[in-house]
């Protein structure tokens, strides 16, 4: 435990510099939605407590925007205000209106209606008896609003990272994907600082006299514009042409890191999800993106893979990954998973992938269609002999390896199945493996060897150059290490991928990642 | 001094208030009685344009409320509520200097003004920096008084002011409010449903029923000629009691002889412009044989028994009802 303190203290003393930045990025996002979000909100308040008619609809809506997903909501707003911090902010304000949209409409209808009648009579016009009476007489319920309002924006914030907006979220969402704890923890940690810091200091101004609160509702306006100049502070170098990185990219020796050490590759970078990514490239707002070279969206979008001429990208060759008490307890189900082995290469692979990714059909009916074209299928036995369960990360393509898996299972033997898909990133899926949460899933040579073994420099550069090579080694180390049987590869080479759009690629006549270089280095 | 002339508030289909019309003198103070529901708060606020009417017009000091603005108008209205309505984030200080603050007053002015009453109002200076949740309710009323007398306003609306105070305060404050200068200077309008209340304070009464006025008229005029049984109805509880506090010594004095009394006991000297129920109280009190009284106007001098008293108000009840 311990050592793991030590580690982590070691990481983030390592990485201060971006955790500075990323931390500043976060409180700067959280409070330029935040103030916006009480420019808005609060008027909006304080205008259907004035036109009843319109609570219902206003606070109706604000309800429904806080139900939609939050990574669902930065996915609509790509293609209306593209990727960076505009959609971020966008998405953060429409989960923090409803607090203070609602709070705002409490405290105020919630003022003593003889106070109010009081104030009138005496003269006041509207605008005194809101300013010098209803507002602040509702401060506290509009803080505690403001108050709720902050700590889901410092929550939902991390996701900003997902359409490369920075935050905490970049090493949150890294770490899940590398398996690197220490990673998610330097995210995570101060994300949660954050929210319990502010929620503690906003608390504190909750509980100050009345009295005090009518300076603090002047001074709180200039401190949240303070806040969040926080986010321009740290602003990115310009070049060229402008690079989307997924989190787990970003991070590895065969991603971002390789292209800058093996191939000096300086290109102004965002963090990027990998759900939004390629729409980004195809939207024009991104140029080049790190993918998979057999991602169906390569070919929706008309995107080009640029050539490895420097060979940074190991084979990442796809094979089942079974636990050896699986295969012990259910004795059919290695035979069986090898009836995919060299089955399906790099071209079928895209073309599945485009089915489900781009025709949107079905994961299941792409895996029947599969396994009738190549005679593979039979009926489903329905048989009760236990369950297999079987994993997958959370992309289409493993949805579709999964569906193939459980409908050779139900059809050669008497097993049933249940799938976990949606497994999140490598770590998720491992975890679940070795914690006998599932029997076997999709795993990949490389993400095997660079994520989970995470062996020395030296032994990734004598492997990462030959297919057999790093399966070989995979499978030996997998076994001794934990108990896990890496079974016959299903053909295809699922590795890392720099693309561009097809047309700026011709136009600008990159074909390999070295031509990218010397067009970014030329003037 | 204030006309209201053929005024109506609907709501919807009920008619809250139907085409009342009364008229207050200066100085004068008019009680608005009568059970709730019968539209006597509603008039009070349309007074004051708390409530827009639907028809009808009403004039202060020959002007038309309904040509000016409302906060002007209000703000030369003097306002208090039942529940006092004072504002809980300011100070008393800040509180009854909310109008000075809207009239934009110098600094000077209303703090001497706000000390002046607060003096009057029996509050000592340190409450000026306390927050209204820290005073009694007795205190509260107090204050909320004094908010709406600190402009010096010729007109003053009360909303059932001493409905939410005990019986003990109440009948403490309402000492305290018929011997407030400030008050005699002002016309007054006072909505209350408590009868006896009604007739302490009221130079005038108007009794409400459904939206109109049942009968408009002095306290006595109520009592002793009523207009029909829902008055008679309306005051029958506290009838005996309210006819000792309006009957005055001055109004039975030509039914009174002076007489011989034997008895030894203590006598007492009675106010010519005593009510009854004054009399009655300090005799029981004093255990009074003799009840020594002076008519003011021509220097006459009678003694009576308490008997005798008795018996003059029964004939001047009789006489006056029948009249």
């Amino acid at each position: 435990m311990n050592e793991q303190q030590q580690t982590l203290w070691e990481f983030m003393q390592q990485q201060s510099d971006k955790l500075l930045t990323q931390t500043l990025q976060h409180i700067g996002l959280t409070f330029v939605s935040l103030f916006i979000a009480v420019l808005i909100g609060l008027p909006l308040g304080i205008f259907i407590t004035r036109k009843k008619q319109f609570s219902g609809p206003v606070l109706g809506v604000a309800g429904v925007l806080q139900t939609v997903p939050s990574i669902a909501l930065l996915g609509f707003m790509i293609p209306l205000l593209g990727i960076g911090a505009k959609p971020a902010i966008v998405a953060l304000l429409l989960y923090a209106l409803l607090p203070i949209i609602r709070n705002t409409f409490t405290g105020i209808t919630g003022v003593d209606a003889a106070v109010k009648e009081a104030a009138v009579a005496m003269g006041m016009s509207k605008w005194q008896v809101l300013f010098k009476v209803e507002l602040p007489l509702a401060m506290p319920v509009i803080f505690a609003g403001i108050r709720t309002a902050t700590v889901i924006t410092v929550g939902v914030a991390t996701l900003a990272s997902y359409i490369a907006a920075g935050g905490l979220g970049e090493f949150i969402f890294g770490g899940i994907s590398l398996n690197n704890t220490n990673m998610i923890l330097a995210g995570a940690i101060p994300a949660a600082l954050l929210a319990i810091i502010f929620d503690f200091l906003l608390s504190r101004l909750q509980k100050l006299n009345i009295k005090k609160l009518r300076t603090v509702t002047t001074d709180l306006p200039l401190l949240l514009l303070l806040l969040s100049s926080l986010y321009f502070i740290p602003s990115a170098y310009g070049t060229k042409l402008k690079a989307g990185f997924t989190p787990e990219f970003m991070g590895r020796q065969d991603g971002n890191l390789g292209l800058i050490s093996k191939y000096g590759l300086k290109i102004q970078t965002l963090v990027i999800n990998d759900a939004v990514m390629y729409k980004a490239a195809y939207e024009k707002q991104l140029d080049v993106i790190s993918g998979y070279s057999t991602d169906g969206r390569l070919k929706a979008y008309d995107l080009v893979v640029l050539d490895d001429d420097k060979k940074i990208f190991p084979p990442y060759y796809a094979a089942p990954i079974v636990r050896e008490n699986s295969l012990k307890k259910f004795a059919l189900l290695e035979k069986i998973l090898n009836l995919l082995a060299g089955k399906i290469n790099d071209s079928t692979m895209t073309a599945l992938n485009y089915k489900t990714d781009y025709l949107h059909q079905s994961p299941e009916r792409v895996a029947k269609e599969f396994l009738v074209a190549n005679k593979l299928w039979k009926p489903a036995r329905n048989g009760n002999d236990g369950i297999v369960r079987i994993g997958s990360k959370i992309f289409g393509e493993q949805y579709i390896l999964a569906s193939i898996y459980s409908m050779l299972i139900k059809g050669y033997s008497n097993y049933d199945t249940s799938t976990k898909t949606g497994l999140g990133g490598t770590k998720i899926c491992f975890d679940a493996l070795t914690n006998d949460q599932i029997d076997f899933y999709p795993e990949y040579t490389g993400t095997g060897l660079l994520a989970i073994l995470q062996p020395s420099p030296k032994i990734i550069d004598s492997l990462t150059h030959s297919k057999d090579e790093t399966y070989n080694y995979v499978q030996k180390e997998f076994e001794t290490k934990y108990s896990i049987k890496w079974l016959k590869p299903i053909g295809f080479n699922n590795a890392y991928a720099l693309m561009m759009r097809k047309k700026q690629a011709k136009d600008l006549k990159i074909k390999t990642i070295s031509n990218l270089k010397r067009f970014l280095e030329s003037k | 001094m204030i006309k209201v002339q053929k005024l109506s508030k609907h709501f919807g289909k009920v008619k809250a208030v139907d085409e009342i019309s009364f008229e207050v003198k200066e100085h004068e103070n008019l009680i608005l009685l009568g059970t709730s529901g019968c539209g006597k708060t509603t008039t009070l606020k349309m007074i004051n344009r708390l409530i827009e009417p639907s028809a009808g017009n009403i004039l202060i000091d020959g002007k038309n409320i309904f040509e000016q603005s409302p906060e002007i108008l209000r703000r030369g209205i003097g306002y208090v509520l039942q529940n006092n309505g004072l504002f809980p984030h300011y100070t008393v200080a800040e509180n009854i200097a909310v109008v000075p603050q809207l009239l934009k007053w110098d600094k000077k002015r209303t703090e001497k003004r706000v000390a002046e009453l607060l003096e009057k109002l029996h509050l000592t200076k340190d409450y000026l920096s306390v927050y209204p949740n820290e005073l009694s309710g007795g205190q509260q009323q107090r204050v909320g008084l004094a908010r709406a007398l600190v402009a010096d306003p010729a007109v003053l609306l009360m909303d059932e002011p001493f409905g939410a105070l005990d019986n003990v305060t109440r009948s403490k404050i309402h000492a305290e409010f018929k011997a407030l200068d400030e008050l005699k200077r002002k016309t007054i309008i006072m909505v209350t449903h408590d009868v006896q209340e009604a007739f302490e304070l009221g130079d005038h009464i108007c009794l409400m029923d459904q939206g109109k006025i049942i009968q408009d008229g002095t306290p006595a005029e109520l009592l002793f000629k009523p207009k029909n049984d829902f008055v008679k109805e309306f005051l029958k509880e506290q009838r005996l009691l309210l006819e000792f506090k309006t009957s005055t010594v001055k109004s039975l004095w030509h039914l009174l002889s002076n007489e011989e009394i034997k008895g030894l006991g203590p006598g007492i000297l009675v106010n010519y412009k005593d009510d009854l129920w004054t009399v009655l109280e300090r005799s029981t009190f004093f255990n009074a044989e003799r009840l020594n009284m002076m008519n003011l106007e021509n220097k006459e001098m009678k003694t009576v028994s308490f008997e005798s008293l008795m018996s003059a108000f029964y004939q001047y009840q009789k006489g006056d009802s029948h009249e």
